[in-house]
């Protein structure tokens, strides 16, 4: 601990580091570089939708084999969706987002030096490191990476004769996967441990910042789901490398009769969506708690009903592992089945209601300081609710059936799960910023990168709803076999560009990041004013966090703007400023709020 | 090669941008009252911007939508969406409006002082129970709905169809006079026998092998799909109908045709959205458009899976019984 320092080499600060600071900063990173690949694979494919026959020499520079003359072979589309998605669910916005805020905060939040195990967790970051390494070296197999949706439902994605990318790429796939989940599981048993264990005196739980509690419960989440992924996997690898037959049944293919007998691939769904819908709020949850933290500043007010806040992340998590049919209701499943699905499935639509409309009373008669970050996180409410509202279509199984795997759903899913987590995302990366590297970022950029991503959001997915509605499935290679859908090429084509220009409106993000890192202005202790833990920590970083005792608690994290007159609004400050640091001991008299 | 030089023109950009910031202030950082101003009214901009797209989208894009539904069945599917729909579009269009507008209205300045308030049971209470009530309604309704589509065992002499998948085509088996599909299983697929159907079986023997679908005007359809490869959907949006393929298991859709072919063509969305299309198809040359109703797949299952579709034409009874009868069945054509 802080009280006998290890030397440290450049090989244990920066690489093997056990430092929850640096651990966090190396998620960062490596998320980045995944979310490059991940959003330059989606202009890609766009562009392919948009202007299905034209060749362009940027798909000829990187696909390789697996163009002809420009154009992308289909094959390499569906590659392209499979990975794109693959690598934004669980390497950016599981990894990414989890991996650098929950590694990041959690210490530094609660009052404690590190994590619980400083050793697990660097085990954690290294074998989502060495996933990623494996995810890419995939993209460069002979017959391509996986390519049968980043769902990878068998059979396709156990029969190398159904597509090529079933091959050694699924492999790569299957094994990356199963190292990523290892890693979280990892992850998540530490940030589960060292909430309960390792608060500060005076951290009760019911003290704890948003943050807090949207973390430990997406750590919850993940351990209660992620396993069952695992086992998902473990029985495809067999059914692919040892003839085993879980998921395959009676398949006739290239000519010859399988061996497989008596497997359903519905079983495979069942497991996958057991976490693939959990893992929508482990993406979603933590953006939320940034974001509930963020308003809350910004807003120089306390969170609106904090408690009710705690309450709709429970219910939201509890409830998300119980729908995981909605995704099945065509499945084939006993449609009995269908009706208990639809009915837990639209039951979320409350605790979600209730998050959004606390956030929107949050910023009522505030004092907005509309910092990028509080920007970011105005537009992950906007995002989610539009995305989220949707949800009531897609819930209900008697509508789900014509809008099932059309791109009214590929719109939905974007806008509550993807747009609203990277906002919460970015919303997070200009707040802590001045946390991680001890410098602040350009605010001027970060209005640009604001403004143009969000128009653009809404340009690519509120259009793509109503293509959707048209009938247009997803993950069409092209639509122009289909007359039918002929007067839809034009939307594509506006939403290609909106999807061009906001994809590289993030390089505006990315110059931003990496000059501040060198050349931003030096950060001040406690630049937005806030009231939490990490703020009392000294800029400059060092191994234990608080160079002497740990702070005692005596408030919870929301007391902005408390006046002496409650009743009177423009009665003076409490404590003679508009936030009070949770340090702070309550004043004589004072009610704790 | 040319890889290599796209990445070399974005490390140049990256390195001039870099330089460039040597002369450029980096020292801005923290939101002004100046830049609570600006940003304030930047996001009554974006509002404007958002409603008018969403207004936009929801008039203009009217046109593209499918029209109403063709099967009798999905008449309720159409009046749950737009109750649905309605709601929604209500709710969106109210949050949207709170959320910029306070961004706008509440913007920062050193002179104000944010309320301090923390809780208020009664209007969580509220928010809780609005949407519940309204729940409520969404969800009887699809309940009521979804179990009317999916219980198919009192429909009086429906039509038994198969529809099968491969990849990357559909094929059909009708059940014939018997009204009773033969048994199959990929075991049997030999020579023209691609439905892998056994001939041993007595009810086999009338059943018909198609490649493309003839459907009555008002007599209920019970299609039965089957999959020999892969995971293939079976969508036919204008019936408002879906069902998974699945290799080893048989899974089960109905509906009942509500306008032929023709009738359908006649209808105002339809010419109105054809004559949309044939004017861009005319633009690029291409052969004019007729409205077919069609099958097409809906579960992502290989190179071709975007170009997997079957017609399907709704007929009279009289012109279906013809058509039927002239099918030859299993037994005539595998010996």
């Amino acid at each position: 601990m802080s009280e006998h320092h290890h030397k440290e080499t450049f090989v244990t600060k920066y690489i093997f580091s056990q430092d929850h600071k640096m651990i966090s900063k190396q998620f960062l990173v490596t998320g980045m570089f995944m979310g490059i690949i991940g959003v330059f694979m989606s202009m890609l494919f766009r562009m392919q939708i948009a202007w299905p026959e034209k060749s362009f020499s940027i798909i000829e520079a990187f696909l390789g084999p697996h163009q002809t003359d420009g154009v992308m072979n289909p094959d390499m589309y569906l590659a392209l969706v499979t990975i794109h998605g693959t690598i934004m669910v669980f390497f950016v916005l599981t990894a990414g987002l989890s991996g650098t805020f929950s590694n990041l905060l959690i210490p530094l939040q609660i009052g404690a030096r590190d994590m619980a195990s400083g050793f697990l967790n660097m085990i954690s970051y290294w074998l989502f490191f060495l996933s990623s390494v494996i995810m890419v070296i995939s993209l460069f197999v002979e017959a391509g990476p996986a390519s049968a949706g980043w769902t990878i439902y068998p059979p396709l994605s156990a029969l190398p004769q159904a597509i090529p990318g079933s091959g050694a790429g699924m492999t790569l796939w299957l094994v990356s996967m199963a190292i990523f989940i290892a890693s979280s599981l990892i992850g998540s048993l530490n940030y589960i441990v060292t909430i309960f264990n390792l608060r500060t005196k005076g951290m009760k739980m019911t003290r704890l910042p948003l943050t807090m509690w949207a973390f430990f419960i997406t750590a919850i989440i993940g351990v209660v789901s992620f396993p069952v992924l695992l086992s998902a996997a473990l029985l495809l690898i067999f059914d692919r490398s040892f003839g085993t037959s879980f998921y395959l049944s009676d398949i006739f293919i290239s000519g010859e009769v399988l061996h497989y007998q008596g497997g359903s691939p519905v079983l495979f769904e069942h497991l996958f969506w057991f976490l693939g819908h959990p893992e929508v709020y482990i993406v979603l949850l933590p953006a939320l708690g940034i974001t509930s933290e963020i308003i809350s500043t910004h807003s120089r007010k306390p969170i609106f009903g904090y408690r009710a806040m705690i309450g709709s992340i429970m219910a939201i998590a509890f409830l998300s592992t119980i729908v995981w049919g909605h995704h099945m209701f065509i499945s084939g499943m006993n449609p009995f089945l269908g009706s208990v699905f639809t009915f837990t499935t639209l039951l979320i639509a409350i605790p979600s209601a209730v998050k959004a409309f606390n956030y929107i009373t949050t910023l009522w008669k505030g004092n907005l300081q509309l910092n990028p970050a509080m920007l970011f996180s105005i537009g992950l409410v906007s995002t989610f609710v539009t995305g989220g509202l949707t949800g009531l279509v897609l819930g209900d199984s008697a509508l789900d059936i014509n809008i099932h795997d059309t791109y009214f759903v590929v719109a939905h899913f974007h806008l509550v799960m993807g747009v609203s987590a990277i906002f919460g995302m970015y919303a997070g990366i200009y707040h802590w910023f001045p946390k991680m590297y001890g410098r602040m970022m350009n605010k001027t950029l970060g209005y640009w990168h604001f403004w143009i991503t969000i128009i653009c959001a809404y340009g690519v997915f509120w259009p793509m709803h109503f293509i959707g509605l048209a009938g247009l499935p997803r993950r069409y290679y092209t639509n122009t076999n289909f007359p039918m859908f002929d007067d839809l090429a034009d939307i594509n084509v506006v939403i290609t560009i909106f999807a061009l220009v906001g994809g590289l409106a993030q390089i505006i993000f990315i110059a931003n990041f990496f000059i501040s890192i060198y050349r931003g202005q030096k950060a001040t202790q406690n630049p937005w004013k806030s009231n939490t833990l990490e703020w009392t920590t000294p800029v400059e970083h060092i191994h234990g966090n608080w160079p002497g005792k740990i702070p005692e608690v005596h408030r919870w994290a929301y007391d902005y703007s408390k006046k002496v007159d409650p009743n009177d609004d423009d009665s003076d400050y409490l404590h003679g400023q508009d936030f009070v640091l949770q340090t702070t001991p309550l004043l004589e008299g004072e009610e704790p709020s | 090669m040319l890889a290599l030089f796209y990445i070399f023109i974005g490390v140049a950009i990256g390195v001039s941008f870099w330089q460039i910031t040597r002369i450029l202030n980096f020292r801005s950082v923290i939101a002004t009252d100046k830049d609570n101003t600006k940003q304030g009214r930047n996001a009554l901009y974006f509002m404007a911007f958002l409603y008018a797209m969403m207004i936009y989208c929801l008039i203009f894009m009217n046109v593209i939508m499918l029209p109403e539904s063709a099967s009798i069945e999905g008449e309720h599917d159409d009046n749950l969406f737009n109750i649905t729909f309605w709601l929604i579009g209500i709710v969106q269009f109210m949050m949207q409006f709170l959320i910029f507008y306070f961004t706008f209205k509440y913007r920062g300045n050193k002179d104000r002082k944010a309320k301090f308030y923390a809780d208020s049971h009664k209007l969580e209470a509220i928010w809780t129970i609005t949407p519940a009530v309204v729940l409520v309604v969404l969800i009887g309704y699809g309940l009521w709905q979804w179990n009317n589509i999916m219980d198919l065992s009192e429909d009086k002499d429906p039509i038994v169809i198969e529809v099968y998948s491969q990849q990357f085509r559909w094929d059909a088996r009708y059940a014939g006079e018997d009204n009773t599909l033969g048994l199959a299983n990929v075991n049997y697929i030999k020579g023209i026998n691609t439905m892998g159907v056994d001939m041993n079986d007595r009810n086999s023997q009338d059943d018909k092998q198609v490649t493309e679908l003839y459907l009555p005007k008002g007599r209920k359809i019970h299609f039965k799909f089957r999959s020999q490869d892969v995971l293939h959907s079976a969508y036919m949006p204008h019936f408002r109908a879906q069902m998974n393929c699945v290799p080893g298991m048989v899974t089960e859709f109905g509906f009942t045709p509500k306008y032929t072919t023709e009738e359908m063509r006649q209808q105002p969305e339809v010419i109105e959205k054809t004559k949309g299309i044939n004017k861009i198809r005319k633009a690029k040359g291409e052969d004019p458009y007729e409205f077919d109703y069609l099958l097409l797949c809906n579960k992502i299952c290989g190179a071709s899976h975007y170009n997997m579709q079957m017609k399907i034409t709704v007929v009279e009874q009289e012109e279906y019984d013809k058509w039927i009868a002239e099918q030859p069945t299993l037994a005539s054509v595998i010996k």
